[in-house]
């Protein structure tokens, strides 16, 4: 097919045709064409489905505000839906599919819809299918699902890149069209830092669709010559292609580039960047929509905004129709006729609603053919050219809950003053000033206000001549007496019946209109629809305009993809990835990683031969207990504390003493929360009289600090003390076994002597290692061996690891990970993160007589609370399965609920649960750790664990949470 | 939001936590006959205001200082921001 | 006016000019029975459970603003009953068995979709907290089934298995979870009160409260004083603010909760999936939209908008979890201000003044619970004594050291 519709004149580069398909037809445009009015150019008018009626719709506007012209642009992973055809900008060998429509767009079945139209008025849907009530799901809701939905997603992983920048300015001017190039230019030339912003794919605004002079030159030569006084300057940067789409606190405003949507070769730029731009001020000069009229049948292909239908001509040469009717309320409706004549169309009629009180309906399905007025009288026609006046781009006025002002003059809502915060301007179109002239003007009054609030001299600047003729209007919203229904929201299938018999049902709030006939809630956001509709529902009510209200606008302007809110952080890039500095060299060890939190820790270090992780976890468990092991604890929380009253501070953070605590000395702690439940557990190690090191869980390990800084620094302040997070600064390791005191010696410098009698249980000190290297050494165990922490500065932490494992292997020294490590703290009945959960208090984990009577501290006034003294609480303690013969069917499950024998599963039966379970090599038997009601007095009692997702049910004993060693012994060696 | 951070300058509240209602530095005495009661009180009750509010934020990703902030919870417009420490101080609390 | 399809097809024929406003539009009276404060969801079907159960009784519904328009108009839409604590799942299974009877019950299709929620774990720790919880919800009768990877792979293949930062290990799924067009429930509940003689009186805002020697007899509003034997307050969200002018200060916090919806999609995805790596929760909606949240902005506000780090926050995890959403278009974002109270739990009791109720704290959940919190407001209001489902939304938890804490964060509303 050749461009039918293809004229002279336009902005477009005729010396590059461009090849594209929609659904699957070969077309034609050029350089420069966007989607739809390439289509145009081609003479095609059916585009589209509308969502409810599956109507036969066309390109119904030139811009963003598109409600009808949504199409699938791209192939595979890239295939992009509810792509605006309007603005898509064409490339060679685009793909561009239809949708909403099965098995064709020609041909919809869906379209039955529409003969069903009379009951399927506004909100049917709430007052059916609702019998039987197991229909909804499984009959009537699929189907409204299936025929709903605009595009459909490929379903695979969004194959491209994305970006995120941050930009700093003095004044960003959203908009390019004259207002925005006049606020830019004089901004710019008093030095300000100015960012302009525009959606478009060329500078200029509506200048570009209108043939108009500024000095006696075409406008379009007019926006060329500002946009390259504008790029020379260093202190302005024009951002195309680029929406705002949001305002938000203190001058951050949210916008969004497109960089590759519009390349037929897709590189390796990420396809958009989004940015946060910090402006001290912003002047909005965003323009007009120009809004249709409600008149019988105004959604058939060929109904077009009047302004799209100049922008088709002028910008790019293509005619929306060869028979044009004009319908307009307003002074453009003569501008548009003269521009359709000049271009060689002819006009068949022009209908100006201030004028004419003929009724007409529109003819045609697929496509416009003609208007037949009430009397009769036909007119023949293929495109239908409306304006229904014109409304101001305010929606980013109305970002930070601003409510807009009605003017009654130009029958449009502007910017109300209140709406405006202090430092956002707006000029133009955009505050209801629709001639060039006023645009320009304002434009440049805007810029020299700027100047001016952020100190500079705006320099005079002389004002381009411009067309000024007054816009003149009469409201008229909808056309009465007429057959057919009249669209308000075309893309919702929303018509003006729909909103009067809302309003019928008492649904007489726009807020309630809008939702239940969904006016305005389409992907256009009201842009095609709000006024006209609320014109409609106030005339419907005998109100005013301002009596009956607006909706105001949320976020984003127009939608954007969540592909560029994610930015960069997708796939494994999700989050940071924290390691330790022995990563590599557990990596090389073949260790599998576990994720606790941010860490990446080794969660155990399988060796040849072993088939499943319980294999690998029980050998590095006996291999521990029965000589030693090595893990890696750098990944625990480690807080400096120094001060003069850095001993008295800590006596307040926990529970226990620690003033006293003496140097050279470890100590384990308890922290509550103010509210007197269990915040983290640690130890705290003495180094001097005013300096000690605490350790804290590796999850807690910012929530502890934080907390710390807020007690020192807004309930203590006078207490010197200082406080420091050294988490990164240490590489850490325990070293746990029998021999593990025998392994150290090799490594720590003779001159430190960590025998029994000289490094005792709970000792700490500073030493060397390895011929000199700084460490801290920590008599500490949590798998309840002999055991010692050794810290490193980070940077030796690998090497130390090495050296650790080479003079480990006359004992056959292994390495263990988290697993390992969870199963012999278990063994040993410590709490840990299933246990501190936040819902449990000291005396719960067993640790109740740790609470200090004689001190304050963190929480102790609230843990005498009735509620978490109850006698009937749940308390921690062992599990051990009755039967042991096999260890499959006695396999216990964390999360079980405990009841009681002969008791039915219920919530009221149910007498605490599983926290925490594992094989134990050590004692060849499941073991648990639990809260049980009354669990302290119950110990060799029997209870069911009980697992109805799993469909577990073990007898188990209760015991003593302490399964190996229960006294510590084997800590003292 | 950004936070003009009275050492540091302006910053974007990201760098920061909240935590809540800046009474939280008025930790009662514990000594009190009705430190229950007062305990509950300062834990648990809050005025909530719509309007001007004192709260207090930790800048986490900063320097770590805990700000005292005069924040608008209708309009989130920043009154004042001060160190909580010289807050704390100013207002009785010692050590 | 009964619905039906019967009586759809009869309307059209007559051109539609039969359908009748479903609800009144009456002036208040000088006195009433019961005062229920605030015409939002909990509200309204406070108001319509007492006027089904206590026949005779006068109540009226006063609504500062237009009926259902605060966070019953502006939710994700999500019912489940998928808690934990003893105090939480007894009655939010509760509020689930009505949700299943709801719409015959009301003549309304609030098009309740039984789509399922799947939660997805992602550590070990996580997996056994799902356990529990999975095993809670069954013991007080709900419903819950722990999937493996396998399963999920099945269920979700879109979601990523294979790179992710956080490997998804399984989910814990509730299949008689899913959703509620939300504004059609206040609605349903509206028009279910209007027929029972509620009188529900929009643009009616409630200036001050008439307190004398400890009783609470009426309410100042902007129509005139209003007096009543029984004043219930239902207003979550402004509950401080309106709280405030019965001189009470309550364990809540305003917060803001921002929510998302795309464009338009064919269906993609088949319930409610959250995620447990990062702040994401999703559904699509019956209109192809894919409605979508995370967390609260996590400082107090009233202003019903939030900001950006929020917004990239729940979009990066959404990206994370289902990379092939990347392409749909975020249409909308909204605000609504949410009661956080301290633990994390909702309120439901009488207060220190004698004929003054309350009814708050609902913290982001308070949509899936409409229903039963109307029916134990209605039957406090009624009896004086706690609903058996609700028993442990008292004041006094606070005091006492009751705390309904389901995630163990402690007082801190921003946590929750």
């Amino acid at each position: 097919m050749t461009q039918t519709h293809r004229v002279g004149g336009g902005h477009i580069d005729r010396s590059q045709p461009v090849e594209f398909t929609f659904d699957g037809k070969k077309y034609q445009g050029f350089s420069g064409d966007t989607v739809a009015s390439a289509l145009i150019a081609n003479g095609v008018k059916l585009v589209g489905r509308s969502f409810k009626y599956h109507r036969p719709r066309g390109i119904f506007s030139a811009g963003s505000d598109e409600p009808n012209a949504l199409m699938t642009i791209g192939e595979g992973a890239r295939a992009t839906p509810n792509t605006r055809a309007t603005i898509a900008e064409l490339y060679e060998g685009m793909t561009v599919q239809s949708q909403n429509r099965f098995p064709s767009l020609n041909f919809d079945v869906m379209a039955v819809n529409d003969l069903l139209a009379p009951f399927l008025s506004a909100g049917f849907y709430y007052k059916t299918f609702m019998w039987p009530a197991s229909f909804w799901e499984k009959l009537y809701e699929p189907i409204i699902r299936r025929a709903a939905g605009l595009g459909a997603l490929s379903g695979e992983p969004d194959p491209d890149q994305y970006d995120k920048g941050f930009l700093h300015c003095d004044v960003l001017v959203i908009g390019a069209g004259s207002a925005g190039l006049m606020t830019a230019l004089v901004a710019g030339r008093a030095g300000l830092r100015v960012i302009l912003a525009d959606e478009d794919f060329q500078m200029g605004g509506r200048l570009l669709s209108e043939l108009e002079q500024i000095n006696g030159d075409t406008a379009l030569a007019w926006t060329m010559q500002i946009t390259a006084e504008l790029s020379s300057m260093p202190n302005v940067r024009l951002m195309g292609r680029t929406t705002v789409y949001g305002v938000f606190d203190h001058g951050i405003y949210g916008a969004v580039t497109r960089n590759t949507d519009h390349l037929a070769v897709k590189t390796k730029k990420p396809r958009e960047t989004l940015w946060r731009i910090y402006a001290k001020r912003s002047v909005l000069a965003s323009g007009a929509t120009e809004r249709s009229i409600a008149l019988s049948n105004n959604d058939r292909p060929g109904v077009m905004l009047a302004s799209a239908v100049r922008t088709y001509a002028n910008r790019f040469g293509a005619l929306c129709g060869k028979r044009v009717v004009v319908v307009s309320n307003n002074s453009d409706g003569l501008r548009t006729a003269n521009i359709l004549k000049a271009s060689g169309a002819e006009v068949s009629a022009v209908i100006d609603t201030r004028l004419s009180e003929n009724s007409f309906d529109i003819r045609g399905r697929k496509a416009v053919r003609a208007i037949r007025f009430s009397d009769g009288r036909k007119v023949d026609a293929d495109c239908i050219a409306i304006s229904g006046g014109w409304n101001p781009n305010i929606q980013l006025t109305c970002h930070k809950r601003g409510r807009p002002l009605w003017r009654d003059d130009i029958a449009a809502f502007v910017p109300s003053k209140d709406a405006l915060t202090a430092d956002m301007d707006v000029a133009g179109a955009a505050n209801g000033s629709f001639s060039t002239h006023q645009c320009l003007q304002e434009g440049a009054q805007a810029g020299a206000r700027a100047v001016q609030a952020l100190g500079k001299n705006a320099a005079a600047i002389d004002l381009p001549q411009a067309d000024d003729a007054p816009f003149e209007i009469t409201p008229f919203w909808e056309m009465k007496g007429c057959k057919g229904s009249a669209w308000v929201d075309p893309q919702n299938d929303v018509t003006a019946k729909d909103i009067k018999l809302a309003a019928q049902e008492g649904f007489k709030s726009v807020e309630l209109l809008k939702r239940y006939t969904t006016l305005g809630m389409a992907t256009d956001q009201g842009k095609a629809s709000n006024v006209l509709g609320l014109a409609i529902l106030a005339d419907h009510l005998s109100q005013t305009i301002p009596e009956t209200g607006t909706t105001i606008s949320r976020p984003p302007y127009t939608p954007v993809s969540i592909s560029a809110f994610a930015g960069a952080s997708r796939f494994e890039h999700f989050r940071p990835v924290r390691k330790t500095p022995s990563h590599n060299w557990a990596q090389g060890q073949g260790a599998v990683f576990v994720s606790a939190g941010l860490w990446q820790r080794a969660q155990y270090f399988p060796r040849p031969g072993e088939t499943h992780w319980r294999q690998t976890v029980d050998r590095e468990v006996v291999a521990t207990r029965s000589s030693v092991g090595i893990c890696d604890v750098t990944t625990l929380g480690k807080i400096d504390i120094q001060g003069p009253d850095a001993g008295a501070f800590l006596n307040r953070i926990y529970v226990n003493a620690f003033a006293k605590l003496v140097v050279g000395k470890c100590r384990y702690g308890l922290m509550l929360r103010e509210d007197g439940f269990a915040m983290d557990d640690g130890t705290v190690a003495r180094f001097s009289d005013t300096h000690f090191v605490m350790t804290t869980t590796t999850a807690n390990a910012v929530s502890v600090y934080r907390h710390l800084e807020f007690c020192r620094q807004c309930l203590w302040p006078n207490m010197d003390v200082k406080l420091i997070s050294v988490t990164d600064q240490w590489a850490q390791y325990a070293i746990a076994g029998p021999n593990a005191r025998k392994l150290l010696q090799k490594i720590v410098d003779k001159e430190h002597d960590v025998s029994n009698e000289a490094f005792s249980y709970m000792a700490c000190g500073e030493i060397t290692v390895c011929g000199g290297i700084r460490a801290r050494l920590f008599r500490l165990s949590f798998s309840g061996e002999l055991a010692y922490e050794l810290g490193v500065p980070a940077r030796y932490g690998d090497s130390l690891i090495k050296a650790l494992m080479s003079v480990g292997e006359e004992f056959n020294a292994v390495p263990y990970g988290t697993e390992a490590l969870g199963v012999m703290r278990i063994e040993k009945g410590h709490a840990a993160g299933n246990e501190l959960n936040g819902q449990t208090t000291a005396k719960h984990l067993g640790m109740g007589r740790m609470l200090a009577k004689k001190k304050d501290f963190i929480g102790k006034t609230l843990s005498e609370r009735e509620g978490l003294n109850a006698e009937d609480g749940l308390y921690l303690v062992g599990f051990k399965p009755v039967s042991r013969a096999d260890t499959q069917t006695d396999a216990l499950a964390s999360g079980a609920h405990l009841i009681g024998q002969g008791k039915s599963d219920t919530a009221e039966n149910s007498e605490g649960y599983l926290s925490s379970v594992a094989y134990s090599p050590s004692l060849k038997s499941y073991i648990g750790l639990g809260f049980l009601k009354r669990g302290q007095e119950r110990i060799g009692q029997e209870i069911r664990a009980v697992d109805l997702l799993r469909g577990t049910d073990v007898l188990v004993t209760v015991c003593s949470a302490h399964f190996i060693d229960p006294k510590g012994e084997r800590l003292r060696v | 939001m950004i936070i003009v951070h009275p050492l540091l300058g302006p910053r974007d509240a990201q760098e920061f936590t909240y935590l809540g209602d800046a009474s939280l530095i008025h930790r009662p005495d514990p000594k009190a006959d009705d430190a229950a009661e007062n305990f509950y009180e300062y834990l648990y009750q809050r005025d909530n205001l719509a309007g001007e509010h004192r709260e207090l934020w930790f800048h986490e990703q900063g320097d770590r200082s805990w700000l005292v902030i005069k924040r608008n919870t209708l309009t989130h417009d920043i009154l004042s921001v001060e160190l909580a420490s010289d807050v704390a101080r100013r207002e009785g609390r010692s050590k | 006016m009964r619905h039906s399809a019967f009586q759809i097809f009869k309307q059209a024929l007559r051109g539609h000019a039969g359908w009748k406003p479903i609800w009144r539009s009456p002036d208040p009276k000088p006195h009433y029975d019961y005062i229920i404060v605030g015409g939002g969801g909990h509200g309204l079907a406070t108001a319509y459970y007492l006027a089904k159960k206590y026949q005779g009784v006068n109540i009226a519904v006063l609504e500062k603003n237009w009926l259902g328009c605060g966070n019953v108009a502006r939710n994700t839409t999500i019912i489940r009953s998928n808690y934990l604590l003893d105090g939480n799942e007894p009655f939010y299974e509760h509020s689930m068995k009505l949700w299943e009877g709801l719409e015959q019950e009301l003549n309304y299709n609030a098009m309740i979709s039984q789509r399922g929620i799947i939660n997805l774990f992602h550590t070990d720790p996580q997996r056994d907290a799902s356990v529990r919880r999975g095993n809670a919800m069954c013991l007080n009768g709900a419903d819950a089934v722990l999937l493996s990877q396998e399963e999920l792979r099945k269920k979700c293949p879109f979601l990523n298995f294979d790179n992710a930062r956080f490997p998804i290990l399984g989910g814990l799924w509730q299949p008689r979870a899913g959703t509620a067009r939300h504004d059609a429930v206040a609605w349903g509940y509206a028009r279910g009160a209007d027929q029972h003689g509620v009188d529900i009186i929009q643009n009616c805002e409630v200036t001050g409260f008439l307190i004398s020697g400890g009783i609470c007899t009426g309410v100042e509003t902007t129509r005139g004083q209003i007096r009543a034997k029984k004043i219930g307050v239902a207003v979550a969200g402004s509950s401080s603010r309106v709280m405030a002018k019965a001189g009470m200060r309550l364990p809540i916090e305003s917060h803001v909760l921002q929510a998302f919806v795309s464009e338009g999609l064919k269906p993609i995805i088949p319930g409610v999936i959250t995620f447990g790596a990062g702040h994401f929760y999703v559904s699509q909606s019956n209109k192809g939209g894919l409605v979508f949240g995370g967390d609260i902005d996590g400082y107090n506000t009233y202003a019903q908008r939030g900001n950006l780090p929020v917004v990239e926050d729940v979009c990066e995890g959404g990206v994370a979890l289902m990379p092939m959403i990347g392409r749909a278009r975020l249409l909308r974002m909204w605000g609504g201000c949410v009661d956080m109270s301290m633990d994390g739990s909702p309120i439901i009791d009488k207060t220190h003044i004698e004929g003054l109720y309350f009814n708050g704290g609902w913290c982001y959940g308070g949509f899936k619970a409409t229903p039963a919190s109307g029916v134990a407001f209605a039957h406090l209001l009624a009896t004086n004594t706690p609903h058996g489902t609700a028993k442990a939304y008292r004041f006094d938890r606070f005091s006492r050291g009751f705390l309904i804490d389901e995630k163990g964060v402690g007082a801190q509303p921003n946590l929750h």
